[in-house]
């Protein structure tokens, strides 16, 4: 054990703790236990219903509390004598700065989307503070060390991109469930209860038409003056399931060599002498639910939600419904929301908490998937699938938090030589659970910890600054406040202690394009900066003006890469894109993740690099035609 | 297999089991619900198991055990508020039962008084897995005995955490479970038997793979040579440890073996932790020994066989199979 730290160095070591959710419950507990005594704790969340099956030091009593602040009172009740301060906040926030993450010996992650571990990633490299980073997803689970110049960072190996699924799969031709799911959520809830202002990827290329017919389109699926809801649900039904597959089978050259969907029309469900008992629903609406579930202020917790299937009788969640009953839960959450959700039409986006919206997205996925032969699914799993729910269990995130403070320990020991990278594995291998490996030295290419330029390709004369701004600078490059300079000049700057004027100054110059920048126009061959002050993240990018992008592939008219872009002697032209291997894709993941997203990445010591990126790839598909 | 009851989870059991459903489903967690555990002598590694087992949603959980609870217990054991140590009389068992009940409402965790060799044998038909905390060698085996003579299989494990080490043995008997060995693979039904540890340990330690866990050999002597010596497991200090080594270097010739400076220097570190168990360990073998017993009550997922090690010093927690 001598490569442990000892007792005086665990009591004055200050720990900040990222994350008092699945692991970081797990690890407040242990870190207390092996005898640390000062420790933050950060955490935006608020405890859950679904977190008390693993986040044991909440209880049912605690629903909607900070879970920051319970984790640490929880934790006094066995260690009273410890030092801990609960942040209930966004570790984003301005106030958790360079200067704050320098008071501490060590960081650990235990944190669920990547936006934040990126964040945390540079803040500790500004701070030179060793970052310890951790995550699970069912029984597996990895533990990271990141010593800035020692071994990698956090960002030096990309990470894998999120599952996607061409567009034209999704609209025209699914064949699996999870393309019907997408579907769903993307284009009949998006269309009936969302903002319709908001293009979607979907919506453009779905049609195809001139413009009057998608105007007509999209007032399709508004309710008509004096028009009642039942025969609205009706009305849209038959349009989605019904008038739309018949009109894509007049194409019949799509489906010479695949299987032909069946139209779904409500007239051929129902027999003769039945009909869709909208009353009897009603009926039951009255008596059970009336209260409490309607308004703004839904409640957080599982009482009596506003439910179509609580009103149908359909009470297993984990059961697969008949076609029939898929076809009465569309029409009455249909008439739910139009009845008693009316306020929030036009601006909901898909929540997986919200019950009502999973069961009409399931209902409307199970639909289609009858129409195109692919098998229905329960409502449990396609909350899952639709809400991109992390499978979670105790015991994992416990090993994980273990193995997280014996790194904790060697860090503030003698001999960080000893430092691993651990994997929790399923099923063994060579008689390991528990493998430890040796860690990679950092990537001298890594534009984060080695400051290695990037390029912009990007057309000047079409592109804004402010989707620079937003889809370089913050989506791509994870900058939290970004500031973009061309040599002395500050092009934009952002965060919350910008003067009025200077901020009225950049705004008036986002929707400006690159290449009527003033003082100096953004034109191939510049040289922009990049800049996050907060995280002291700086990266320098070579700007290459290009005119043809590919629609499919590019739409936003840019392509960021590292300096082999320079180089790279063939033009893209936009009719190669056939043969590129992507479609354009449908981004599934863009709905909250839940706690302890697994960061399995990156990783080759063991021959797990192969396995475990190719659990996030489509097998290879058949390239279609959109 | 034990057939999983038709119906429905209720409402709550659904929402609070959602996360691990989508890992083990529904007949699994059925079958969990109607798992009764019991578990023997409370310390560090047995708090971690017991919190993971309620928390994942066993039918029962009883603690067995009559020691006062004290500032010691409560070193490792976050099961022990402090405003309980200075309420004497209370057991450890009761009030760690209080604290871990408290986590999971639809558990029923409950105290056992007395001591499990004095008990009627029948006592053992009401439960489905016996846990053994810290405890001699000799009172391993009897339990486990105790088990294997029972007309229904009560499983039996058996775990400890010193200092920087952590050991467990399994003996389910049999199992019938449902695996998938790879993502894309079908799910199918296997069946496995396991040894007791009886059996397991009368294997000659050269007949083993050449790569077994230095750690199955140094647990051996430190037990053996505590049962010699007649102390309590625990109890070795560092002035045992030559002693320790000389007994060891023996018992590694009668098997055919000779000392190597791995098992020496795990000798050394065992006797030195006395009875101190570092968190961490607890944490992780109570993980490891907590998803075995789940997964053997849900028939879910490939049980280990039949030791499991964790040496903090390598980090390396490693499966041994040891059976004639």
């Amino acid at each position: 054990m001598s490569a442990m730290a000892d007792k005086e160095a665990i009591e004055n070591a200050r720990v900040l703790m990222v994350g008092a959710g699945g692991i970081g419950c797990e690890l407040l507990k242990t870190l207390v236990l092996t005898g640390f005594k000062h420790i933050h704790v950060i955490d935006m969340d608020a405890i859950e219903v679904s977190n008390l099956n693993r986040q044991f030091l909440f209880r049912k009593r605690h629903v909607g509390q900070s879970k920051a602040q319970v984790a640490r009172e929880a934790v006094l009740r066995f260690r009273p004598d410890v030092d801990i301060v609960a942040h209930h906040a966004n570790v984003k926030s301005p106030q958790f700065n360079v200067e704050y993450f320098q008071q501490f010996n060590l960081v650990l992650n235990g944190l669920d989307n990547l936006d934040a571990r990126r964040h945390v990633n540079r803040l500790c490299l500004a701070a030179d503070v060793p970052l310890v980073e951790s995550g699970t997803t069912g029984y597996l689970g990895q533990v990271t060390v990141h010593m800035k110049g020692r071994t990698e960072c956090y960002e030096c190996q990309p990470k894998p991109a999120p599952k996607t699924y061409p567009v034209c799969t999704i609209t025209s031709t699914p064949s699996k469930p999870v393309h019907c799911i997408v579907w769903a959520k993307d284009l009949p809830f998006l269309k009936l209860f969302g903002d319709k202002s908001l293009s979607n990827d979907l919506d453009i290329r779905s049609s195809g038409a001139d413009s009057a017919a998608e105007q007509e389109e999209a007032s399709f699926f508004d309710l008509q003056d004096g028009e009642s809801s039942k025969a609205y649900a009706t009305r849209v039904f038959d349009r989605l399931f019904g008038e739309n597959i018949d009109i894509a089978l007049k194409n019949e050259g799509a489906w010479k060599e695949r299987r032909k969907p069946t139209p779904v029309y409500l007239a051929n469900i129902w027999s003769s002498e039945e009909k869709y008992d909208e009353n009897g629903a009603d009926h039951g609406y009255e008596n059970g639910h009336e209260n409490g579930s309607a308004n703004e202020d839904k409640p957080k917790d599982v009482r009596a939600p506003l439910s179509a299937t609580a009103l149908l009788g359909l009470k297993n969640p984990q059961e697969i419904w008949s076609v029939k009953d898929n076809a009465r839960v569309f029409l009455e959450t249909v008439r739910l929301f139009l009845e008693k959700r009316k306020e929030e039409i036009g601006s909901l986006t898909f929540d997986k908490d919200d019950q009502l919206a999973v069961e009409f997205v399931t209902a409307a996925a199970n639909l289609r998937a009858s129409s195109f032969g692919i098998p229905m699914q329960t409502m449990f799993d396609v909350k899952g699938i639709a809400g991109n729910i992390i499978h979670a269990i105790a015991t994992t995130n416990a090993i994980i938090a273990g193995l997280i403070v014996l790194e904790a320990l060697k860090l503030l020991g003698k001999d960080r030589g000893a430092c691993r990278m651990t994997y929790c594995l399923e099923h063994a291998s060579r008689k390991l659970l528990l493998m430890p490996c040796e860690m990679d030295v950092p990537n001298p290419k890594c534009y984060v910890c080695s400051q290695t330029p990037l390029v912009l390709e990007v057309n000047t004369k079409t592109v804004t600054l402010r989707d620079v701004v937003e889809k370089i600078a913050r989506k791509k490059l994870a900058a939290s406040f970004p500031t973009i300079m061309q040599g002395y000049n500050v092009l934009c700057e952002t965060g919350d202690d910008i003067d009025k004027h200077s901020a009225a100054i950049y705004e008036a110059k986002l929707d400006t394009k690159l290449d009527a920048l003033t003082p100096v126009p953004i034109v191939n061959g510049v040289e922009i900066t990049i800049e996050d002050l907060q995280q002291e993240f700086s990266c320098i990018v070579h700007v290459k003006h290009r005119d043809e992008f590919s629609e499919e592939e590019e739409a936003d008219q840019m392509r960021l890469g590292g300096l082999e872009l320079l180089t790279a002697t063939a033009p893209v032209d936009s009719k190669e894109t056939d043969a590129a291997p992507k479609a354009t894709s449908v981004d599934v993941q863009t709905a909250s993740l839940d706690e302890d997203l697994v960061m399995l990445d990156g990783q080759n010591a063991v021959g797990m690099k192969r396995k475990l990126e190719e659990e996030g790839q489509e097998p290879t598909q058949k390239r279609l035609k959109t | 297999m034990a057939e999983p009851t038709s119906e429905v989870l209720t409402e709550q059991e659904a929402a609070v089991y959602d996360r691990q459903i989508r890992v083990w489903g529904v007949d699994a967690q059925r079958r969990l619900s109607k798992a009764r555990v019991l578990v023997v002598g409370i310390h560090g590694v047995i708090a971690e198991t017991c919190k993971n087992l309620v928390l994942a949603g066993i039918g029962s959980l009883t603690l067995m055990g009559d020691t006062p609870v004290t500032l010691d217990a409560a070193a490792s054991n976050f099961l022990i508020y402090v405003d309980e140590i200075q309420n004497q009389g209370k057991s450890v068992a009761q009030v760690c039962a209080d604290a871990v009940g408290d986590y999971n409402p639809m558990v029923r965790v409950q105290v056992q008084q007395g001591n499990i060799l004095e008990k009627p044998v029948e006592f053992l038909d009401d439960y489905d897995v016996v846990i053994l905390g810290r405890s001699s060698l000799s009172l391993k085996k009897k339990v486990n005995a105790l088990c294997r003579s029972r007309p229904q299989r009560v499983a039996f494990y058996a775990v400890d955490v010193r200092g920087c080490c952590g050991i467990s043995f399994i003996d389910f008997q049999t199992c019938t479970y449902k695996s998938q060995k790879k993502d894309d693979d079908k799910e199918l039904e296997y069946s496995k038997k396991s040894c007791s540890l009886e059996d397991s340990l009368s294997v000659r330690w050269d007949s083993l793979p050449k790569r077994a866990s230095k750690l199955f050999f140094a647990t051996r002597i430190v037990e053996e040579f505590e049962q010699k010596e007649d102390r309590q497991p625990g109890q070795l200090t560092s002035s045992d440890v030559p002693a320790l080594i000389a007994f060891g270097t023996e018992l590694l010739q009668e098997q055919g073996m000779t000392m190597v400076p791995v098992i020496e220097s795990l000798l050394k570190k065992i006797a030195e932790a006395g009875s101190f168990e570092l968190s961490p360990v607890c944490a992780i073998l109570g993980g490891v020994l907590g998803q075995e017993v789940l997964k053997l009550l849900s028939c879910k997922g490939e049980p280990i066989q039949n030791f499991f090690f964790f040496d903090a010093s390598d980090g390396k927690g490693m499966i041994e199979e040891v059976t004639p």
